[in-house]
């Protein structure tokens, strides 16, 4: 019995821990997510397909030209945020007073054109850094460097917003237009501008997940499938544009899949997830934190 | 009012003998592709008018399709019973994730979402069951002794095919017609603009979004269904999942979604275009398709959202005189 117990105990422990792991970087996309949610009212459904660009731009920047991952980094950040912020100009903004079911669909076209463009341009290939990063052993336990490097990059980009939005004038300002749209620009902001940003922000935090993913996984033109809707589950289950919501839900569903998946396949994990989100729908409908009114 | 009756008639004979004067199979199999696919997306335009947007029809499909042919390969099941069977099963699904729903007052963004996450956990356990479904390699139902294809339904001539879609999809629209002429859409109208009002003025909100729903699936699954029993090849990207999901927005939006044969014209402006593509580039051409689709889907949303059929016939219409 007791030593039953100590080898499900080491397996549990390390899929608790990678549980963990896998919630930073959920976190962090969610938090992205949430952030445009919020302040523009917009759910960008192909939030994850930005994630998937930014990506193929590390891909490229590392293996065919040969930069250092450090250096490559901040360049894909620049890429996706300039693409988010293209979208929003492109897309969103002539569709700000449009039903927002329209801006839904509207970015749900977006994600069949950045699938298909990866598609065309790239090929469907399975492609990687070819970085392989150690892994830490602790006891029986073994972790990637490569998770714990995004968990820690992941909070650290967490935190960056955080003091962003409550240090800064123009954290302020995205906050108050997030807490009432047509009284802040009776106030004077500048809406327009402060939609821009927010998309930019949004946009380099895909950024920096997807300099995080690329480490643990491959990229494909449909990588963006295997983790966007778990993205909006977590974002919905917290209250869109909840951040604190998300955080947590993130690290909700991160333990689901880990620990369903060590019972059992990672499919079943995201079965489980998927299943937990819609009964948790019907007993919170407003998300996990909201506030009855 | 009598000469459109008459053009519908006209129409649909020409439709009937078409198979008995022109066999091109392979033109053939477009229109039937064309068919059941129109009749597919029908079936969510059912729903989606009333500003029920579901991303969760390609797990109706689902259900529908793996259904049908794991009964015929498992236990023996015809898909004349079996396809009952699976339409139960995924007005049950259905059932059982719009009630709450619905009772709950789960609209808008977060009913797009749920309904996301449904999809998303048809393809999962598909995927996931691989010892039974074949997981994402596919799953073909087995093909029947010879002299029992009426029975397994499963035909080698185009030109029965072409009939049964043919009639499939006549259905769709005489239970799209039927929807349109009902009470309920004078309900579904009243609460997608407020829902509130609508239960204030005597509107059973919950039940009349569980009807159309209702139909919506078992329409969808029933698709499913015949798509397997037709193509006798069903792979979880093919008939489930949020892609699916998506293409059925995309092709209804840009046919025109409060049309009755907008949902038909958008199937035939997608199949085409994905088939003229891939004859004109070849394998050259993957991707190309949902390309085109993409960037139609974003400017049809911006500049023509009531969709190409849609907006042709509101040129059409007699402008209603101003007082």
């Amino acid at each position: 019995m007791q030593a039953f117990l100590d080898i499900f105990d080491i397996y549990l422990l390390e899929a608790v821990v990678n549980g963990i792991l896998l919630g930073g970087v959920l976190a962090l996309l969610a938090l992205g997510l949430n952030l445009i949610f919020g302040v523009i009212d917009v759910t960008w459904i192909c939030y994850a397909e930005l994630v998937m660009i930014g990506m193929y731009g590390m891909y490229y920047m590392v293996q065919v030209f040969g930069l250092p991952y450090w250096v490559a980094a901040p360049f894909a950040i620049l890429l996706v945020a300039a693409l988010g912020a293209a979208l929003h100009y492109i897309v969103i903004a002539p569709l700000l007073t449009a039903p927002p079911i329209n801006q839904l669909l509207a970015t749900g076209g977006v994600l069949f054109i950045l699938q298909s463009f990866a598609t065309v341009a790239f090929g469907i290939d399975f492609r990687n850094l070819g970085i392989r990063l150690p892994v830490l052993a602790i006891g029986e336990m073994h972790f990637s460097y490569s998770r714990l490097l995004a968990f820690a990059a992941a909070l650290i980009g967490m935190l960056a917003i955080y003091f962003f939005m409550k240090r800064t004038y123009t954290g302020t300002a995205i906050r108050a237009v997030a807490q009432d749209r047509q009284i802040m620009s009776l106030m004077g902001v500048d809406t327009k501008r402060i939609y821009l940003i927010t998309s930019a922000l949004g946009g380099a935090l895909a950024g920096l997940a997807a300099c995080l993913l690329v480490l643990q996984y491959d990229v494909h033109p449909f990588v963006g499938l295997s983790f966007g809707p778990i993205t909006f589950l977590i974002c919905v289950l917290g209250g869109l544009g909840n951040f604190v919501g998300g955080f947590i839900a993130a690290f909700v569903f991160a333990q689901i899949i880990s620990l369903g998946g060590l019972f059992s396949d990672l499919e079943w994990g995201y079965v489980l997830a998927f299943a937990f989100f819609i009964v948790m729908m019907f007993i919170r409908p407003a998300g996990l934190f909201a506030r009855r009114s | 009012m009598n000469s459109r009756h008459i053009a519908w008639a006209v129409g649909l004979a020409a439709l009937v003998a078409l198979p008995f004067v022109y066999r091109e199979p392979y033109h053939l199999h477009i229109l039937v592709l064309i068919l059941i696919w129109s009749f597919a997306y029908t079936a969510w335009s059912i729903m989606g008018r009333f500003g029920l947007v579901s991303l969760g029809h390609g797990g109706f499909m689902g259900v529908g399709a793996y259904v049908t042919a794991l009964l015929w390969n498992h236990l023996g099941v015809s898909p004349w019973i079996g396809i009952p069977i699976s339409m139960v099963a995924a007005g049950v699904l259905a059932l059982v994730v719009a009630y709450p729903c619905f009772r709950f007052r789960i609209t808008g963004h977060y009913f797009v979402l749920v309904t996301l996450a449904l999809s998303g956990i048809v393809l999962q356990v598909i995927t996931a069951t691989r010892d039974y479904t074949g997981g994402s390699l596919g799953y073909t139902p087995n093909r029947a002794p010879s002299g029992k294809g009426l029975l397994a339904l499963q035909f080698d001539d185009k030109t029965t095919w072409y009939l049964i879609a043919l009639g499939v999809w006549v259905l769709g629209l005489l239970v799209w017609r039927w929807v349109d002429r009902s009470m309920s859409r004078y309900a579904m109208e009243a609460i997608s603009e407020d829902e509130d009002a609508a239960a204030a003025a005597g509107v059973n909100v919950t039940a009349e979004k569980l009807k159309i729903t209702l139909i919506s699936a078992l329409m969808t699954a029933l698709a499913g269904a015949l798509y397997c029993q037709y193509q006798m090849f069903i792979s979880p990207d093919t008939v489930s999942g949020i892609a699916v999901s998506l293409q059925m927005v995309f092709a209804v939006i840009v046919g025109g979604l409060y049309v009755s044969l907008g949902p038909t014209v958008g199937a035939i402006i997608t199949i085409m275009l994905a088939e003229v593509l891939r004859i004109r580039f070849g394998t050259g051409a993957v991707g190309w398709d949902n390309l085109v689709y993409g960037v139609l889907l974003v400017v049809f949303i911006i500049f023509l959202p009531k969709g190409i059929l849609g907006s042709v016939m509101e040129r059409f219409k007699t402008q209603p005189k101003k007082v």
